[in-house]
This record gives structure tokens, C-alpha cells and sequence, in this order.
């Protein structure tokens, strides 16, 4: 009866969706040409266009106890109150500085932007506190901002980091795009121990991987490397590679 | 009873499936054995624990079962399999309940933090457990419930698969379980509403995967000459959550014996998939799957047929096509190329359009039978919800025009959206989905009290207005006291200022949330004593339910 209606000289668009109505496999490849536009049209573009992969001057991947300090701050769920993410508008630019650009986070895996301010953003939180201030922090928030709402995280410092994986971890960003190379893999365990160790003997060597990186013990409590070392050593570097007296903003343009 | 034995073989669904669990439970021994991570390993052991009860259950069914397949007609009458679909609905409020008693716990947490127990109960690892408990656990299991049940009625047929739908329906509690105590144990992607680690999103494919063909067999089996509008919204929704899912999560991990993964994509490409996945799990998991509940349930219960076949066919392509363009709006003043940020609210705003569409063909589905909602509660829930689903469609459009997102974005005032739609819409239309199914699936009459029914509806409702009111309040606010300039020219408030200012709201805000789980224990009540009451099975396909005055 359907086959009739739609094969008529005057079948309408009506008569003609009883095909699909009918007919479960059509019915689910129309949904997935359907759905298939918005997808292509929105992310294919972002890896050819000049804006989203531009290579800025100054950044450079994560050292081995950067990265380890960036999935504390995965583990912990930081990015539920806190963005990496400074909008073009006149007041996030005055309150935390040049708004954020593609190329800063270009190695992360994955993006942290966030979506809600519980907290202030944090992409340029580098170099605004000392490292004490971060320790003291995390040890209990309102001991230093007493309104604050954020959870303490005192046990960063009281466990020693994990990193036995860390060159495996070098290895696999390497793997989706992040351009380590054999070397900075190989010596990465060493890299790591060098970083919170500023008169070692691995510190230039490092130094020379990793340029303008920071390089001390940052929680200075304790001897051995904490949890705490390394998640202060991400936020400490967080928004300082890019140097905005030098960056052409008209660059990216066409 | 031993040549019964005798005669039975196992087949090959059933032979495949202990091959499979037994290899599984295989795996996930190497792997706890092996791994230094102790949570890692006490999944592994999970994994194991699973496996081997999965192989043992299906051989105690199999030596149980009679010889030969279940019949797919009994009498001329389809043979329904409705054994998986009560237990995903009994899973559906045992889980609504504990994601939203997670949720108050977090509301108190922001406003009182020494609420937050480390490392286990700290915010960040409670959040996502709260909204995937509530989004993929709750909703999920409505959805897999309601799914198998719409799709057996309205095909008239038996589900597909003997083992395949207990397998997507305990499959999918088991990666409920492997995901949440993943959270508070510290593993987590971090990408909102896709948190779950590599191996849980591996078996979450296996399992979703299932379902599609489980219920694609179904429709292949109809007896029906044509899809019912419900299932489209069904279809839809399980082949695009298979797509975003697999598109989002694509992940290397560290290595087999670690739970760390690092996602294929970076930065600014990231963010596009990820709000690709994350506007689009608002809009098939949360809408489309909804919209089916919509489209079955309210005109059942009404007994009045759909409004506007016409209308939900375009309501149908339309919501579909546009939704998935949606997703930049998250990303606006962002790194996102400005292109994509106005083509995602230019769409975002042509969306208000179908979604209108489909609540005016779910209200007008009452006419002539407006009287109804004075006497049935459970109607009036269902209605009410097409009436949130029409708020929250209006408000989302109105959000992501770039201006106001400008004030919205980072706020409480996206929370707010987001309960409006997810208590008021997703909520309300599932307790009417359930207070529907109890009695069908356990052949009662009718509900134990409709005076509870009415009762958590109002509850509810309070608590529903005092939590979005609250947010709205405390998001424009903040939004605004973040903007505020001094008569000299610099930022008026510091951060902290505007965080302190959160704190009356943030109260109300538990209030509201606590009264809305108030309202959810009159339910549970309700349900436990529906299935309990003593009275003679009814046919559930020949009963007209009988309604009485609700006050």
C-alpha cells in the first residue's frame, strides 16, 4: 500500500518518508547522514586553519614533572572550578591577563578550558604566588583566603609521585602529536629528578631541553618528591611560555 | 529431568558469551596481577569478579531453562521479554536516588567546604560521579528500560536476542560501577560527561553496540508495517551516542596495565570534540531518548493519539540535523576560530524552532483530554515536563547568543539551565515513564497512591523553583559583579568577593535539591509498595487505568 502511495505521479515528500518509516536500516542511515554535517563542517577545518595550529614563539612541551603535575590536576577534577581559559573580553583580560591563545594549549591531551568558575581561572596563574603560598594553599585553602571554597588537597604533599611510567607517558603524547623527542624520552625519569634538583649535575642538560623552565624544589618541606612538587610545578609554568611583548597578534590572520 | 539434560544443547549465543566472559575474566587476571596501580587493579579484579559470575549465572540459566527457545508468539500474541526491562527500571531508581543525594552532598560541599573529605570525597572527584550517576545511571537505565519496552509494544514483537538484552542491561550497571568508584579513586579523562578511562569506554562499546543491534532486531522483527515516531527518537539516540562516543574517546593509553590514557586530540581541536560530545549528549541522550519517552508514554496515558504525525516527522529530522551543529556555543570568546562560535549559535537558536515543535506536539497530544491533568497526577508529571523541555529550550538558544553567553559562561546560571532541563524535562518525564511501566510490568491496576504521586509532584516542583531561581540569582550576579568597574576605571570586586556573595544561594540551591529528593523517597515508596500489593494480575494489555481525584 505504502510502495503504491510513494510511486504515484503526484507522491508527496509525505508519502515519500514512508520509506524510511518502513524500512529500520534506511531509517538508520538517514539519521547518520543526518547527523554527519555539523561534525565535519565544525572539526574538520580546525586542523588546516592557520589560527587553531599556528606555532607560537616560546612554547614548548611539558617537562616530565610538568606533565606528571598536569594529571594530578586531571585526577583531581580541577577543571570542574577552575578554566584554562581567558576570554577576549575588556575584564578577564584586565583581571588575568592577555587572553589565552589556541597555540597554548596545542599539547594538551586533553584540553583543560573547564566550563564553570568556582574558582578564578588559572591559565596564567604562573608566577603570581610563590611556591610556599601554593603549599600553605593546598594544604588548607582558608588559611590563606579565608571565603574560600575550594576542598583541601594536604595529602599532595604527604604522597610520593608515581613516576616509574613517566617515559611511557613522554612516549604516548609523542604518539597523538606532542613533539618529544628520543632523547628527551630516554632520559625522561631523569629529567623529572633533575627538575627539583637545581644543583645536580643533570641541570643544564635538562635546562637545554627544556627551555625557560623552572627549576627548584618546589615544595621545600619535603625532601623526597611529592605529589604537591609536581602539581605546583604545572601551575607555576601555566601561561609563562608565550612572551606577549614579543607575540604578533595580526599574525594569525588572513 | 536428566533427559531433559540430555536432549538441550547450549547455543551459540550462550557458548559465545561464556567463551567470551571466560577470555574476559582471563584478561582482567594478567592485568590485576600485573599493574602497580591499586586501583587500577581492584577494577581488574572487578573485571574478574564479573566475568566468572556472568559464566556461572549463564550456565545456571542454561541447566534451568526448558529445552527449547522461548516462543516469539504465544496464542497469536507476541511473547514479550520484559524481564530486563524491570530490572533496568528498579536500576534506573536506585541509581536517581544515589546520584542525587551525591548531587545535595556537592551543593553543601560549595556551601560549606569542610564538607570535602580527602582525596576520596573532595569536589572534584564527587562531581562527575553526580552527573554521570544521574545522567548516564539514571537516565540510562530509563532509557534502556523504556527502550526495550516501547520498542516490544509498538513492534509487537519479542526482543531480539535471548542473552543480548540481560547482557546490555548488566553490562551497562557493571561499567556504571567500574566508572564511578573510578572517579573517586582519581581515574578520570577529565573531559566533562566523558570521564570514564579507556578500558570502561571499551566495554561501554561493546555493550552500546549490543543494544543497537538488540533493538535494530527488534524493529527487523516488527509486525507492524510502520516505525513507531517513538522508536526514531530510540534509533537516533543509540546511533549517535555510538558515534560521539567513539569520536570523543578515541584515547592511547600509557600501557595495558595502566589506567592512564592520553586523548588523540589536543587543545583547541579537543575542545570542538569535545562539545561536539557534550552538546549532543544534552541533545540524543538527554532529548532524543526523552522525546521517545515523550512520544509514547504521554499519548498512552492521555489515550489520545499523537497530535500531529506531520509535525513529529519534521520535528523528527529537524531536532536531528540541527542539534548536532550546536556545540560551539560552549566555546564562545574562546581560542575556538569565531566562525565556528556563530555558526554554533546561529544553529543554536534555529534549534529553538523543532524543539518548540515537539513540546506543542506533546501538550496539544491533550486536547480533549485536558481534563485529565486535574485527575491524574502521573499526566500531569509528564505534562509538566513537556512544559520544562519548552523553558529550557527557549532559555539554551537565548544563552548561547554571544553577548549573553559573555555574562552566562563559567556562572551558576549554566547550572541552573542545566537542572531546569534535567530535573523539570528529563526527570519528570522518566518518574511519569515509571509511575506508567510499575504497574504494566508487575500487572497491577494502577499505582499503590496517586495521593503520593501527587505529592512528590509538588514537592518536587518547590524544590525544582527554588533551585533554579537560586541560580539564576547567584549566576547574574556573579556574572555581573565579575564586569563591575569602579567610578576610577578598575575592577570593582575581587574573585574571592564574588565567591562569598555565592553563599545564601548556594543554600537555597541545597534546599531546593533536598526537597526534590524528598519528593523522589515518596516515589521509591510508592514503587516498592505498587509491587508488593496483593490484588489479581491484571492483562495488562486489555486494562484502562481508572483515575481518581487527586485531592
Amino acid at each position: 500500500m505504502t510502495d503504491r502511495a510513494a510511486s504515484k505521479p503526484n507522491a508527496t515528500w509525505w508519502t515519500r518518508h514512508h520509506k524510511l518509516e518502513t524500512n529500520s536500516i534506511f531509517l538508520l542511515i538517514g539519521v547518520l547522514i543526518a547527523i554527519s554535517f555539523g561534525g565535519l563542517v565544525e572539526i574538520a577545518p580546525l586542523f588546516f586553519l592557520q589560527s587553531t595550529i599556528e606555532k607560537v614563539e616560546g612554547m614548548r612541551p611539558y617537562t616530565p614533572l610538568e606533565l606528571a603535575g598536569r594529571n594530578i590536576y586531571v585526577r583531581e577534577g580541577c577543571y570542574l572550578c577552575h578554566s584554562q581559559m581567558i576570554r577576549a573580553l575588556r575584564d578577564e583580560v584586565e583581571r588575568y591577563g592577555h587572553y589565552s591563545l589556541a597555540a597554548e594549549s596545542m599539547y594538551d591531551h586533553p584540553f583543560q578550558w573547564g566550563s564553570k568558575r568556582n574558582g578564578p581561572d588559572l591559565a596564567r596563574v604562573g608566577d603570581k604566588y610563590s611556591d610556599a603560598w601554593h603549599v600553605a594553599h593546598l594544604n588548607e585553602p582558608r588559611a590563606l583566603v579565608p571565603q574560600s571554597i575550594m576542598p583541601k588537597y594536604a595529602f599532595l604533599a604527604k604522597t610520593e609521585l608515581d613516576f616509574g611510567l613517566i617515559a611511557d607517558h613522554l612516549r604516548v603524547n609523542r604518539a597523538v602529536g606532542v613533539p618529544y623527542t628520543d632523547e628527551m624520552i630516554a632520559r625522561a625519569k631523569l629529567d623529572l629528578k633533575a627538575q627539583v634538583d637545581p644543583d645536580g649535575p643533570d641541570a643544564e642538560a635538562f635546562l637545554s631541553r627544556y627551555p625557560k623552565t623552572k627549576l627548584r624544589k618546589f615544595d621545600a618541606d619535603h625532601r623526597e618528591i611529592t605529589e604537591a612538587d609536581a602539581l605546583i610545578a604545572y601551575m607555576q609554568m601555566l601561561g609563562t611560555l608565550v612572551e606577549f611583548k614579543l607575540y604578533d597578534d595580526k599574525a594569525a590572520l588572513r | 529431568m536428566q533427559q531433559a539434560v540430555a536432549k538441550k544443547s547450549m547455543h551459540a549465543g550462550e557458548f559465545g558469551l561464556v567463551i567470551f566472559f571466560g577470555v574476559t575474566a582471563l584478561l582482567c587476571l594478567v592485568v590485576a596481577a600485573k599493574t602497580t596501580e591499586p586501583a587500577f587493579a581492584f577494577h581488574a579484579a572487578l573485571g574478574v569478579a564479573g566475568s566468572l559470575v556472568a559464566v556461572f549465572a549463564i550456565f545456571n540459566r542454561y541447566y534451568e531453562r526448558p529445552a527449547a527457545e522461548p516462543q516469539l508468539e504465544i496464542d497469536g500474541k507476541p511473547n514479550y521479554n520484559m524481564g530486563p526491562v524491570k530490572f533496568a527500571t528498579i536500576a534506573a531508581i536506585f541509581w536517581g536516588f544515589a546520584g542525587m543525594a551525591v548531587g545535595l552532598i556537592i551543593a553543601l560541599q560549595l556551601a560549606y567546604p569542610d564538607l570535602n573529605f580527602e582525596p576520596w570525597l573532595n569536589f572534584g572527584r564527587m562531581r562527575p560521579l553526580h552527573t554521570s550517576a544521574v545522567i548516564f545511571a539514571f537516565g540510562g537505565n530509563v532509557l534502556l528500560a523504556t527502550s526495550f519496552y516501547v520498542a516490544q509494544r509498538t513492534c509487537r514483537a519479542r526482543l531480539a536476542g535471548d542473552l543480548a538484552p540481560w547482557f546490555v542491561v548488566l553490562g551497562y550497571q557493571f561499567f556504571i560501577v567500574i566508572a564511578g568508584t573510578g572517579y573517586l579513586l582519581g581515574i578520570t579523562q577529565s573531559k566533562e560527561y566523558a570521564e570514564p578511562e579507556w578500558y570502561a569506554d571499551l566495554w561501554l562499546t561493546i555493550v552500546w553496540v549490543t543494544y543497537l543491534l538488540v533493538f535494530l532486531g527488534t524493529l527487523i522483527r516488527r509486525k507492524e508495517p510502520h516505525i513507531y515516531v517513538a522508536n526514531w527518537f530510540y534509533l537516533a539516540f543509540i546511533a549517535t551516542v555510538a558515534v560521539l562516543h567513539l569520536g570523543n574517546g578515541l584515547a592511547l593509553p600509557v600501557s595495558v596495565f595502566s589506567s592512564k590514557s592520553y586523548i588523540a586530540w589536543g587543545g583547541v581541536q579537543d575542545a570542538m570534540f569535545q562539545w561536539w560530545y557534550g552538546h549532543n549528549a544534552v541533545g540524543f541522550f538527554l532529548t532524543a531518548g526523552f522525546l521517545a519517552i515523550m512520544y509514547y508514554f504521554i499519548p498512552k496515558r492521555a489515550e489520545r493519539p499523537i497530535y500531529s504525525y506531520r509535525l513529529s516527522i519534521i520535528h523528527f529530522w529537524a531536532v536531528i540535523f540541527l542539534y548536532i551543529w550546536a556545540g560551539p556555543h560552549h566555546l564562545h570568546y574562546t581560542a575556538l576560530p569565531d566562525w565556528a562560535q556563530t555558526l554554533g549559535m546561529t544553529f543554536s537558536i534555529m534549534l529553538w524552532m523543532p524543539s518548540w515543535g515537539g513540546m506543542i506536539n506533546g501538550l496539544l497530544t491533550l486536547s480533549g483530554a485536558w481534563d485529565k491533568l486535574r485527575t491524574d497526577p502521573v499526566l500531569r508529571m509528564m505534562v509538566v515536563s513537556v512544559a520544562f523541555y519548552g523553558m529550557a529550550t527557549f532559555e539554551g538558544p537565548m544563552m548561547s547568543i554571544k553577548v549573553v553567553n559573555s555574562l552566562s559562561h563559567y556562572t551558576d546560571w549554566t547550572i541552573g539551565h542545566v537542572h531546569s532541563g534535567a530535573l523539570g524535562w528529563n526527570a519528570y518525564v522518566s518518574f511519569g515513564a515509571i509511575y506508567c511501566l510499575v504497574p504494566w510490568l508487575w500487572g497491577k491496576r494502577e499505582l499503590y497512591s496517586l495521593k503520593l504521586v501527587n505529592w512528590h509532584f509538588w514537592i518536587s516542583t518547590i524544590g525544582i523553583v527554588l533551585y533554579i531561581t537560586a541560580m539564576w540569582v547567584s549566576g547574574i550576579l556573579q556574572g555581573l559583579m565579575w564586569r563591575s568597574y569602579t567610578a576610577l576605571g578598575y575592577l570593582e570586586y575581587s574573585f574571592i568577593e564574588t565567591v562569598a556573595a555565592m553563599h545564601p544561594f548556594y543554600v537555597i540551591r541545597a534546599l531546593g535539591g533536598l526537597l526534590f529528593i524528598l519528593g523522589y523517597t515518596l516515589m521509591i515508596y510508592n514503587i516498592w509498595m505498587t509491587i508488593r500489593m496483593k490484588e489479581e494480575p491484571v492483562n495488562s494489555a486489555a486494562f484502562t487505568p481508572s483515575f481518581h481525584p487527586a485531592e
